[in-house]
Formats: C-alpha cells, sequence, structure tokens
C-alpha cells in the first residue's frame, strides 16, 4: 500500500549571512493512509520546518535542498507554486498553533470557510455556504447558523481552533499537519480538540502529522512517534514501543523526564544534560553525543545511521550489529537501562 | 452603531465650541475694535454709544452667544479691508481649494497605495528600490521647492502647463464654481496637485508598505496560504484589507492638512483659494477672515474625523463598540 505521505532523506537549509544551517538532515518517514504519527522533540528541533517544508511554505530564506516528499506516492517537493496551491488546502490541510492568531479577524467565519471550499470545490456559493454550516456541526459549534456571520474575535480559544479544524478539513485532505493544534489551549480545552482532531480524522480515513512536544498528547493520539532531534531523526516506532521501551538514549532520557502522578514528590524529576546545540554548532558524529551516557568512540567521529530494534527504529550506534563495538560497561549499563542493545560488546577498556 | 455616532457628534460640537472660543478671543486679544473702527478725534460719548449699539457693553458670554449663534448660520461679519461679508469671499474662494485638495487626496491614494503595496509584496524588486528612493525626495523637499521646480521644468523650460491660477472655470448653479470641466482648468490643477499631494502620496506609500510587510508576516496569512488560497486573495483580500484601519486614519488626517497647508502650495501658484484670502488676511491684520477660517478648517477637521471614526466601524468589526452584538 502506497504511504500517505512519504519523506525520503528530506534535508532543508537556511542560508544564512554566517554560513548555511542544516536545519533538516537526511529526515525519513512514512505515514501510512489514516494513521497518526506523532512528532515530538525539543523547541528547534525542527518538528515545525518538517511540517512547512512538506505544504510548501518555509519562510525563506529556508529551503528544501534535499531528499523527496511524496504524497500518495506522487512527488510534490518540486511542483511549481501555482501547482502546489492547487495541493495546499485541498490534498494537504494545516492546523496552527494560535487559534487567535490564524483566523482572519476582519472575516466572518463563515466567508472564510466558504471562500477556501470554493478555491478548491467547483460548487454554487450557496452549496458551499451549505458545506461550510455542516463543517461547523461536525466540529462542534453550537448553533452552527447563527455563528457562521460572527467574526472570530466573538469566539473563544477552543471554538476558534474547532473553525481551524474546519478550514483544514474543509476541502477533504488526504493529510492533515497539525502544528502543536492544543499548545495555546487551556489544558481542559486541550483534551477535547485533540479527541475532535482524532475522531474527524478517524471518519474521513485522513492521515494525520500531529507535531507536539507534549508526549501525553502523543500517547494518547498517535499511531507510531517519530523523535527529532537536532534535524535528525534519533527514533521512530509504534507509540507503545517508543514510550514503553525507548530506544534511543535520547528518547530513554525524554520518557524519564515526564514527571508521573505515583512518583515520589520528593524524588528529584530526572533529566537530560546540557541542551540541545544550535544549528550551527552540531557535534561531529552523532549530534546527541555531548549529552549521552552511553557515548564511545565512535559517536564522536561517525554519524549513526538508522538501525531497526525490535519494531522501532534508532539512530544509534548501540543497535548497530557491525562496526565499532561498544564498551562492556556501555553495554551492561545501556541493558540494565533496558534499552535493547544489539552491538557486540566490545573488551572492557 | 447610531450611539456611536451620536457620541461621536457630541464630542465633536464639543471641539467646535472650543474652537469658536478661541476665534472669539482672537477679536479682544488684538486691542479694542471701537478704537479700529473711528478716528482718533472722536469723543468719548460717541464711543460708548458706538459701543452699546454693537453690544459690546454685554457680558462677555452674552458675546459668545452671539458670536456663535452668528457663525452657525455662516455669518462672520465684513471683512475689514475688503468691505464684504467674510461668508460671501470664502464662499468664492472654497470651491477652488477643495477641488485642489480633494485631487491632490486622490491622487496620493491612488498612485500611493498601489506602490505601498508592490513595495510591500516585493521588498527587494530594484522597482521597491526605485519607488522607496523617490519616496525619500518626496518627504523630505519642502513644498515650496517641489512647486517652484515642477513650474521651473514644465512651465518655463517645456512650456507645457500653466504656472498660476486655476484656468477657466464654469459656474455649478451658482454656488460652486469648477475648474475641472474645462480644458485650461485641468491643465492648472496638474503641477498644484502634484505638489501638494507628492508628500502625502509618499507617506500613504511608506504607510502601506509598513503595514503589508507586518501583516504578511502574520499568522493568518500563513494560514491563509496553507488553505491554498490563491495570491490575489491573499494579498488583496486578507492581507490589503488589514492594514486599511491606519491607512484610513492617516488620509483623513491628512486630507485636513492638505486643506489646512494648501496655504503654501496655493501662494506658490497663486490659486485662487482660501489659503491665499487667508495669506493676504494675515498680512492685513483682517480678523474676521482668520477667525472665519479658523472656525472653517476646524470644522473641516472634525468633519472629517467623524468620518473616519465611522469608516473604521464599517472596516473592523472588532471597533463595533456600544451597539456591537455579543
Amino acid at each position: 500500500m502506497t504511504a500517505a505521505l512519504s519523506v525520503r532523506n528530506l534535508r532543508v537549509e537556511i542560508p544564512t549571512r554566517r554560513g548555511v544551517l542544516t536545519a533538516i538532515d537526511d529526515l525519513s518517514f512514512d505515514i501510512a493512509p489514516g494513521e497518526v504519527l506523532g512528532v515530538v522533540g525539543e523547541s528547534g528541533a525542527g518538528k515545525s520546518i518538517t511540517g512547512s517544508a512538506i505544504i510548501g511554505l518555509l519562510d525563506p530564506p529556508g529551503r528544501v535542498a534535499g531528499g523527496e516528499i511524496l504524497l500518495s506516492g506522487e512527488r510534490i517537493d518540486n511542483l511549481s507554486p501555482s501547482a502546489m496551491r492547487q495541493i495546499r488546502g485541498k490534498r494537504i490541510g494545516m492546523i496552527f498553533q494560535d487559534p487567535l492568531t490564524s483566523l482572519n479577524p476582519l472575516y466572518r467565519i463563515g466567508d472564510q470557510l466558504t471562500e477556501t471550499i470554493l478555491t478548491h470545490e467547483a460548487i454554487s456559493a450557496k452549496a458551499a455556504a451549505e458545506k461550510a454550516e455542516r463543517l461547523l456541526v461536525e466540529v462542534g459549534i453550537p448553533a452552527a447558523g447563527t455563528r457562521m456571520s460572527s467574526y472570530p474575535h466573538q469566539f473563544s480559544g477552543g471554538m476558534r481552533q474547532r473553525v481551524v479544524i474546519a478550514l483544514a478539513l474543509a476541502a477533504d485532505p488526504e493529510l492533515v499537519i497539525a502544528d502543536e493544534p492544543t499548545t495555546a489551549l487551556d489544558v481542559s480545552v486541550q483534551a477535547q480538540i485533540i479527541a475532535l482532531i482524532k475522531r474527524l480524522c478517524k471518519d474521513r480515513g485522513t492521515s494525520v502529522m500531529l507535531i507536539t512536544h507534549d508526549m501525553g498528547v502523543i500517547a494518547e493520539t498517535a499511531d507510531r512517534v517519530c523523535v527529532l532531534y537536532a534535524g535528525r531523526l534519533a527514533e521512530i516506532g509504534a507509540v507503545r514501543d517508543v514510550v514503553k521501551r525507548a530506544q534511543h538514549p535520547y528518547t530513554h532520557g525524554l520518557m524519564a523526564a515526564i514527571p508521573s502522578l505515583i512518583d515520589d514528590p520528593n524524588e528529584k524529576l530526572e533529566q537530560i544534560p546540557g541542551s540541545m546545540p544550535r544549528l550551527g554548532a552540531i557535534p561531529a558524529g552523532c549530534a546527541f553525543n555531548p549529552r549521552c551516557t552511553y557515548r564511545f568512540g565512535r559517536c564522536m567521529r561517525e554519524r549513526p545511521g538508522i538501525y531497526p530494534v525490535g519494531a522501532s527504529d534508532a539512530s544509534c550506534f548501540l543497535h548497530d550489529a557491525s562496526g565499532e563495538a561498544p564498551p562492556a560497561a556501555v553495554v551492561r549499563n545501556a541493558i540494565d537501562a533496558g534499552i535493547d542493545v544489539r552491538a557486540s560488546e566490545g573488551a572492557e577498556p | 452603531m447610531l450611539a456611536f455616532a451620536i457620541r461621536r457628534l457630541i464630542q465633536a460640537i464639543g471641539v467646535m465650541l472650543v474652537v469658536a472660543m478661541i476665534s472669539f478671543v482672537m477679536f479682544r486679544f488684538v486691542g479694542d475694535p471701537v478704537s479700529q473702527l473711528v478716528g482718533n478725534d472722536t469723543p468719548p460719548a460717541e464711543r460708548a454709544q458706538l459701543r452699546k449699539e454693537l453690544g459690546l457693553d454685554d457680558p462677555i458670554y452674552v458675546q459668545f452667544a452671539r458670536f456663535v449663534d452668528k457663525a452657525a448660520h455662516f455669518d462672520f461679519g465684513i471683512s475689514y479691508q475688503i468691505k464684504q461679508p467674510v461668508s460671501t469671499l470664502i464662499a468664492q474662494r472654497l470651491p477652488a481649494t477643495l477641488e485642489l485638495s480633494i485631487v491632490s487626496a486622490i491622487l496620493a491614494l491612488v498612485v500611493g497605495m498601489p506602490m505601498g503595496v508592490y513595495t510591500g509584496l516585493y521588498p527587494h524588486s530594484w522597482l521597491s528600490r526605485l519607488f522607496l528612493a523617490i519616496s525619500l525626495a518626496g518627504i523630505s523637499l519642502p513644498t515650496f521647492l517641489i512647486g517652484i521646480l515642477l513650474i521651473f521644468i514644465f512651465s518655463v523650460n517645456f512650456g507645457m502647463l500653466p504656472s498660476f491660477g486655476r484656468g477657466d472655470v464654469v459656474s455649478l448653479g451658482g454656488y460652486w464654481t469648477t475648474g475641472l470641466l474645462t480644458r485650461t482648468g485641468l491643465q492648472s490643477i496638474i503641477l498644484p496637485s502634484i505638489t501638494l499631494g507628492l508628500f502625502q502620496m509618499t507617506l500613504i506609500m511608506r504607510l502601506v508598505r509598513g503595514e503589508m510587510l507586518e501583516v504578511l508576516r502574520t499568522d493568518y496569512i500563513k494560514f491563509a496560504r496553507a488553505r491554498g488560497l490563491s495570491r490575489r486573495a491573499i494579498n488583496f483580500g486578507h492581507a490589503l484589507k488589514n492594514t486599511l484601519v491606519p491607512v484610513i486614519t492617516i488620509t483623513g488626517l491628512q486630507l485636513g492638512s492638505i486643506i489646512a497647508f494648501s496655504i503654501i502650495t496655493e501662494t506658490v501658484f497663486q490659486w485662487p483659494g482660501m489659503g491665499l484670502l487667508f495669506l493676504q488676511a494675515v498680512q492685513n491684520v483682517d480678523i474676521p477672515i482668520m477667525a472665519a477660517y479658523l472656525l472653517l478648517i476646524a470644522f473641516l477637521f472634525t468633519l472629517i474625523n467623524f468620518i473616519v471614526d465611522l469608516l473604521y466601524v464599517a472596516v473592523d468589526p472588532r471597533i463595533r463598540i456600544g451597539g456591537a452584538k455579543a
């Protein structure tokens, strides 16, 4: 079956006065039809840039410098601006972070919806208005008929995000990119919005790329999860596997850093030492090596590839059965921590 | 909406009363009006008689009320110098000034807005840089210099356009004279309207450009792009409309300024408008004309502001104060 979205060796560069920064470096992943893929990572890991690159809205001077993006098997990263416009909104919908600023304040909700529908479908204005109202009902706007003539400022944040979702789904796209759709919302509203996105996309068989830094949202919503670090793929796999048995030391650290209600409140929360490198200062070898507790000589010299481990894939030499083996102490520590090391054990130093 | 309009109207009346007070005070400020009317050898009894006849013995607030009442009926007295009713003089001159001002404002808008949109959309193109360079000249050169330069180039060197006056005018209904219907009238208005409108044009261009640059960065423009809307719909529908509130404000205020400061342009081109009349009045200490001019300009400013306030409401739904339905 063709993946709804297939990203192959994507490379995004941002030319600056001090040289070219590589924001996304050799990133590959697939989203199956109807699947929800969560994309997590720290701020600046390249989550949003990946989303923008897919929909063709990278802020200049950022540009796709390599790799391919395929939508249902069809290459879209090299399309002309007008051909790309046919895809945006029609085949790929996008939901942004801040519903308060995503809607044009000067236009009625109904007008913004019908405008979008009429751009993509050759139907009458009346039919478009009817469809717009149906969409508002679907996303759970009460009294949708009268709310069509309301302006965005007459809605609450949660209601506006519902309208944004209706707009993103207006032309029944195959893929929805949701870029931190709940970050700007109240905690109580977040769950409703996530449930709404999940339900609507399930009903329509729409694939979702859910960008977030909230592991809770991922665990609840996504089928698979892709972990980014410094613009590179750290680990990708089924949510259950990644959450329960993280294979990349970075993911492992991320999971350990999530506070839990059951934990002893006096116990110190685990954290990964240091911070993510700036794009201009990514170390040689593995990007995570300065912060990694399992690093060994090879991590500083070579950049790890993607190695299968269990049902997941991780970019870490601990899972590389060939090449230089990690020292015995590192392997033992990793196994103790619950990482399924596939590399053969090296000699004690 | 109506409540909003009425509230603004009451505020406008307040402003007009204050201005009326200032122009009323002007008469007293330059000295005793009686001694200006009569010769030095007039006996005190006669002076007192005149003072009584003119109502100058009444309490100051009665005099002010009388002034306001007369002004409301367009009675501003008689010009000291020209010996004609001020209202007649102004009515003769008003069409010339308003025509020049409105043509300038339209010129500034029609040329300035598209230039602003273009430079906002393509900030790095060479044409944008050229526009910005021209606008720098427009903003920094003083009006009289531009006027003289235009006269020098187009009237003196090429002899294409007249250098002064209003050309032939046509009377419309006895109240209004227009130069826009005759060939010489149209030719005559070109240079003064460019002179008067150039500053406003560059101002509007820079304003629209700045607003466009800001609006194009907003999330709702990015979201509009993500929805696949056409460039046209995004640039002119979504972006330009969001730049309009400040543009309306500035255009409105500038229209007032154009009318008020047409004095310089009218002097350079000997344009027979109110500005020229006012300047002559200042030279001759012709207080009734000055007072009436002050009131008229204040009235135009308040009127424009009132219209601008109503336009806001039409453009931006968030400004629908008071009568807004939630």
